[in-house]
């Protein structure tokens, strides 16, 4: 057995240090190789942080919301063979991890050391990648002897009978099973060895009943429908049942950005909402013979481009909705570039790609730019520069749009246009009920530089030249 | 320049290279392998196939010789004698056939072969020339390379191979018989080689710097090798170093243990001391993977330090064996087509094709003990067992060793005529994690030389019955 320590990897691009956002695995756990431990984010992306071998974790390096420094330990796992620490080489030990693993139920994790992230990090810049340890400093390695002696006595018990049980998610049936020695290869024929590989399983943790020792096909097959056993079977009707659970989610990573944004938003920002009917018949007419007609080469329109359009045009006589506003300098940036802001759903949460520019780009180009950034920001790969310096926003939730919404401002800017779903209403024309595409837009302002009127007078000439799309294009 | 691009690019057409070419090919992997001489490597064309062909010539002549005196058999034969030419076209003609089927095996699963030698550019990319002279090398990328270029044959610093000097390879297709052949080294080489030249009628002395011959095996094991060494005549200085030629260059210098100098005359003086990993004349040095010693250093997947840089068989370093480079191939090539695989044999198995054979698989009664393994070790000899009889060679034993506490084979080892053949259930027992039990309640055909492994087996559970 030995211990092999994962280090946060260098992510690139100059980063230094990293928040870690989440754990997917605890100590006690059994985890593959490539399994996927923790999830880091930077300023700019969430990364996950795979395992390099397979074994049990011993300690974490850190708990969720603690920023960490790259080649600051991530993880100690036990492996079979010999790991990358050597015994009495050890370094700082699990630094920042005393408080996570100490009351986690090992008893035999090592609590001894309080040595701070950047110190780990220092130490580790001296034990090169593949852990030929060169010895560090004398005093932490002294210390650390008998904790270490501790840990390996505990792991030898802890390893043969009791692992395999506590793996099985605690239905603490361990089979009567030769014991293995420590250290001890485990037995296994070939195909068995074969099957173990495939499914991913180390059978060093895995009983063997067979003469001697030997670890059967049937070990192998009752150890992994143990690890895979679901819950006890429930009560006698689960659709009515008594809830009692609770779970506490920390807002980390990007959840505590968006918090703070939005409360940063509401607190600053006196915001009024205003919201239009628009007539999209027209519009769709043309939407609908563009993408027939181009679709297919230059890719299919959505509301999205003309929108954006019609913003575009629409801030050339309403420059204070197009602007920053930064209230304690009492500065208020009118910009002649519309930066557009499109805020996406991501798996982690809101993020607001920008769109650089808008006003140079035809209803194609703007369309293309739209469908990358959202992607970008979905895989979490959207730079900096992508997600940040917009000058007025786009908030659109498509067929969930509702009929009314109450955007919140992307602070410092003054100005947010919410699309509302669009649907066939019967209107009246000329004294007779006509059906049309009608679809809302709910916009909020900054009341402190944006008055009413201004605010009414922008989005009515939004309305304007959707109503009557051929304006989009001659003005 | 053109450039060729492939998955994977398997440096090498021996035993592990071509092996991981048909299995990648197998899985779906576009591959390329490059080969500058005839596939098969050294076991093919200069090592494992070749050397048995000539052992299995010599001995055939050396029983109609043996014939021509008084036989128990009652055969008499008269005048027999050796067409030397014939028997070196014979062999080459195994070889050639062989070799040939390697080469319909990789195009039947279609295989790319590149015939030219290649150098490493980067990690990713080598430059394929036809020889020395070619100035317009093939650029081949692959997105895995597979380093499987072998070993080469070791000198001797003070007397290079050339003239009398000659190394296993030229041994193995000689023109002539040589009077008197000096065989520096007394590993599994020099002997099976200097056994095949004392049988075809050279006087054979065998020079070894260790106290005994066979010296990475155990003494008990390698007695009756040395029992038949002397019975067939062939000289045997143990304790002594070659020092070179003489100034005339027709006898090699050797000084004894005690310093003693003296001078053996020879035709020629076979240099079999040994092989090395292939590892310069191909720009290996650029990649500056980590090593192990001479060998490249890799894991227990075959990695190398850098990533998808694989490395197989002897260029990995000991144990240089075939099977065990084409294991490891077929690993690497099921683990880049994504399916998880690790190097962990039980056991690999190892033959001496001496005279008689020696084989050994997993731990011996010394690596045992020194593992820290309390161990039950039984030997039973040929002499007692009857086909061993009808064969006329009663030499040797078969030796079992299992752990005390739960009867586990951990060990097989033996030696007498055709027992390589017994490396199968040694290994098949050890990779099984077989008990004595296990081996014991199996009923094994009679009358074969494998009684002797139940027998051995029901020795150490201390019930044997035919001794």
């Amino acid at each position: 057995m030995g211990i092999h320590i994962i280090k946060m990897p260098d992510i690139g691009e100059g980063i230094a240090e990293v928040e870690l956002v989440a754990w997917h695995v605890k100590v006690g756990d059994m985890v593959a190789e490539d399994q996927i431990l923790a999830d880091v984010m930077t300023d700019k992306a969430t990364v996950e942080i795979p395992s390099s071998v397979a074994g049990k974790v011993l300690a974490l390096g850190g708990a969720v919301g603690q920023v960490m420094a790259v080649g600051s330990e991530v993880i100690r796992i036990e492996v079979e063979g010999a790991g990358n620490l050597k015994p009495g080489a050890t370094n700082a030990a699990p630094a920042a991890a005393a408080p996570v693993s100490a009351p986690a139920g090992a008893p035999a994790t090592p609590t001894a050391t309080a040595a701070s992230v950047s110190s780990s990090a220092r130490s580790n810049e001296q034990t090169p990648a593949h852990g030929e340890q060169t010895p560090v400093r004398a005093e932490p390695v002294e210390a650390l002897r008998p904790a270490q002696g501790e840990r390996k006595s505990g792991s030898a018990t802890a390893s043969n009978g009791a692992a395999p049980a506590r793996h099985g998610n605690g239905n603490g049936k361990a089979p009567a099973a030769l014991v293995r020695a420590p250290g001890d290869k485990p037995i296994a024929s070939p195909s068995v060895r074969r099957q173990a590989w495939d499914l991913g399983v180390e059978l060093q943790f895995v009983p063997g009943t067979g003469t001697a020792g030997r670890i059967t096909h049937e070990d192998l097959q009752a150890y992994v429908a143990r690890a895979a056993q679901a819950q006890p079977a429930g009560v006698a009707d689960q659709r009515y049942a008594q809830r009692l659970d609770e779970q506490t989610i920390p807002v980390i990573g990007l959840r505590r950005k968006i918090a703070q944004k939005m409360q940063e938003a509401k607190r600053r920002i006196p915001h009024f909402t205003y919201v239009e009917e628009v007539d999209m018949t027209e519009l769709e007419a043309l939407r609908v013979k563009l993408n027939a007609q181009h679709g297919k080469e230059r890719g299919r329109l959505t509301v999205l481009p003309f929108l954006a359009r019609a913003m575009v045009l629409a801030v050339r006589s309403h420059p204070e909705v197009n602007a920053r506003y930064d209230d304690e300098a009492a500065v208020e940036t009118r910009f002649g570039a519309v930066h557009l802001g499109i805020a996406t759903q991501t798996q982690g949460g809101l993020m607001v790609p920008v769109i650089r520019h808008a006003e140079t780009l035809d209803l194609w180009a703007c369309a293309a730019e739209v469908l990358r950034l959202s992607e970008a920001a979905r895989s979490g790969k959207a730079t900096r520069d992508e997600l940040t310096g917009s000058t007025i926003t786009i908030t659109s939730l498509g067929a969930l749009g509702g009929i009314v919404s109450t955007p919140v401002i992307n602070h410092p800017e003054v100005a947010i246009v919410g699309v509302n779903r669009m649907v066939e209403r019967p209107m009246v024309r000329n004294g007779v009920f006509v059906a049309r595409q009608m679809m809302n837009l709910s916009s909020s302002f900054d009341h402190r530089v944006v008055d009413g009127m201004n605010a009414a007078e922008f989005v009515q000439r939004i309305r304007g030249y959707l109503e009557c799309p051929a304006t989009l294009f001659v003005e | 320049m053109d450039i060729q691009h492939t998955t994977l690019l398997v440096i090498g057409g021996g035993p592990g290279g071509y092996i991981t070419a048909i299995r990648a090919a197998q899985l779906g992997i576009a591959t390329t392998l490059i080969e500058g001489e005839q596939l098969g490597g050294t076991c093919l064309n200069v090592g494992c196939i070749p050397s048995k062909a000539m052992i299995h010539a010599a001995e055939a002549f050396h029983q109609a010789h043996h014939f021509m005196g008084d036989s128990t058999l009652g055969i008499h034969v008269e005048g027999a004698r050796i067409d030397i030419g014939q028997t070196v076209r014979w062999k080459d003609g195994i070889v050639a056939r062989l070799t040939g089927g390697v080469g319909a095996l990789l195009k039947k699963h279609g295989v790319k072969v590149v015939k030219g030698w290649a150098t490493i550019v980067d990690g990713k990319t080598v430059d394929v020339t036809k020889d020395q002279a070619d100035t317009k090398p093939v650029r081949i990328q692959g997105e895995h390379i597979v380093l499987a270029t072998g070993s080469v044959e070791l000198g001797l610093p003070g007397m290079p191979f050339g003239g009398r000097v000659i190394s296993s390879t030229q041994a193995l297709s000689p023109d002539s018989i040589p009077k008197k052949l000096v065989v520096v080294g007394g590993g599994y080489i020099g002997l099976e080689l200097g056994l095949v030249y004392r049988k075809l009628g050279s006087d054979v002395t065998v020079v070894e710097a260790q106290d005994r011959v066979l010296p990475l095996y155990d003494e008990e094991l390698t007695k009756p090798v040395a029992a038949s060494l002397r019975k067939l005549g062939v000289q045997v200085q143990l304790g002594s170093k070659v020092q070179g030629l003489n100034s005339a260059g027709d006898a090699v210098r050797v000084q004894d243990a005690a310093g003693r100098e003296s001078e053996l005359a020879a035709d020629q003086v076979l240099v079999a001391i040994g092989r090395v990993p292939h590892t310069h004349g191909w720009g290996l040095e650029k990649l500056m993977l980590a090593m192990n010693g001479r060998a490249v250093k890799i894991d227990d997947q075959c990695r190398t330090s850098m990533r998808n840089v694989w490395a197989i068989g002897d260029l990995t370093g000991e144990p240089m064996l075939a099977h065990r480079a084409m294991a490891q191939g077929e690993m690497v090539a099921e683990i880049i087509s994504g399916k998880r695989r690790h190097f962990a044999p039980a056991a690999i198995a190892a033959v001496c094709f001496t005279d008689p054979e020696v084989v050994v698989a997993g731990q011996t009664p010394t690596d045992a003990a020194k593992a820290g393994l309390d161990c039950i070790t039984a030997q039973f000899p040929f002499a007692a067992n009857g086909r061993a009889m009808t064969l006329e060679s009663t030499d040797g034993f078969v030796r079992v060793v299992a752990r005390r506490d739960n009867h586990r084979i951990v060990g097989w080892q033996a030696v007498g005529a055709g027992v390589s053949e017994l490396s199968t259930a040694f290994s098949h027992s050890l990779e099984m994690g077989a008990t004595l039990e296990d081996v014991a309640g199996t009923i094994h055909a009679h009358p074969t030389l494998g009684e002797a492994v139940q027998e051995a087996v029901l020795r150490a559970l201390g019930h044997a019955l035919h001794i």
